[in-house]
């Protein structure tokens, strides 16, 4: 897919394990052409299954950006970002951490652990578009991304 | 997300010893009220002591986040990032990479290390505007900041 000048694409794993908010956030990307969600994880184990490529997952594309729940079944968020940031495969793909929490012990533990961003999750449809907008523009034109050719 | 009325200001150290991009990026933000908040050191040794508070910087305030160059003198981009995060007061302080560079070798090894974002300086003013807003509304809309660290460093 050609990006226009000055934009490449963002690939985005997304790990969530709660539809609604799954189903908003895609149409919420709908309108970037630049963000492409590759995967949707429903959990912890999944989502790391899915970046080594285990099972189904055998040859996987890499995501540019994973976006990250906290509360899921089976690992939470903090596991998966711990695990990633511990296996040398995969500690340099950047986290964003998606939550609804607004905890300031979250909050602290996400960046103090190695997420490149807390963003809380917006509570309505607009607020959503409008945070999606803020972020696909950053990932896709400002913040370069590993392994992503400009 | 944040409220987007009132985004807390953002308090950003910058870490660079080019003049000509340090007074660019002033220039950039004569409209922003970002200007006011930023503060800017050298080197990465000058960068740690501001970030620490000691010697001449022991009343400097935290600031909320780093913009860090890559090569400098005395201690470099890489050498400042590894130093804050093996500080408990600094590691969670976000570190934004702004440098010349765009080579892939030093992206994987800024995320790797622990910066939240890698940002390649932008030729002119122009492009360097529209960079800057989308930075400000990133930094101050989407993102929760991590709580400030009190206290002093530890050394």
């Amino acid at each position: 897919m050609n990006a226009e000048a000055g934009t490449w694409m963002l690939t985005l794993l997304v790990v969530d394990d709660n539809d609604d908010d799954v189903i908003l956030l895609q149409e919420s990307l709908k309108d970037h052409p630049a963000a492409q969600v590759l995967c949707v994880a429903r959990d912890g184990d999944e989502a790391l299954a899915y970046l080594r490529r285990e099972g189904e997952f055998d040859g996987a594309p890499r995501p540019g950006l994973v976006l990250l729940d906290i509360n899921m079944p089976r690992k939470n968020g903090f596991e998966v970002l711990g695990e990633m940031k511990n296996d040398p495969k995969l500690r340099s793909i950047p986290v964003v951490i998606l939550s609804t929490s607004r905890s300031e012990d979250d909050v602290a533990l996400a960046y103090g652990s190695g997420a490149c961003t807390f963003v809380s999750k917006p509570v309505n449809l607009d607020r959503l578009r409008l945070m999606a907008g803020h972020l696909v523009r950053y990932w896709s034109t400002v913040s370069l991304l590993p392994g992503v050719p400009q | 997300m944040a409220d987007e009325l009132a985004p807390p200001p953002i308090g950003i150290l910058l870490v660079d010893d080019n003049d000509d991009d340090i007074v660019l990026l002033q220039d950039s933000l004569q409209d922003s009220p970002l200007l006011n908040l930023l503060h800017v050191v050298r080197d990465g040794e000058e960068a740690l002591e501001y970030l620490q508070q000691r010697g001449a910087h022991a009343q400097a305030a935290r600031p909320g986040l780093v913009l860090l160059d890559i090569h400098m003198p005395r201690k470099n981009g890489f050498e400042v990032l590894d130093a804050m995060k093996s500080d408990p007061a600094l590691r969670t302080m976000p570190v934004v990479m702004l440098t010349s560079s765009t080579c892939d070798e030093d992206i994987v090894r800024s995320y790797g290390s622990g910066a939240c974002s890698f940002v390649s300086k932008p030729v002119g003013l122009e492009q360097l505007k529209s960079v800057i807003g989308r930075f400000a509304a990133y930094w101050s809309l989407v993102a929760v900041m991590p709580p400030p660290t009190s206290g002093r460093a530890t050394r």
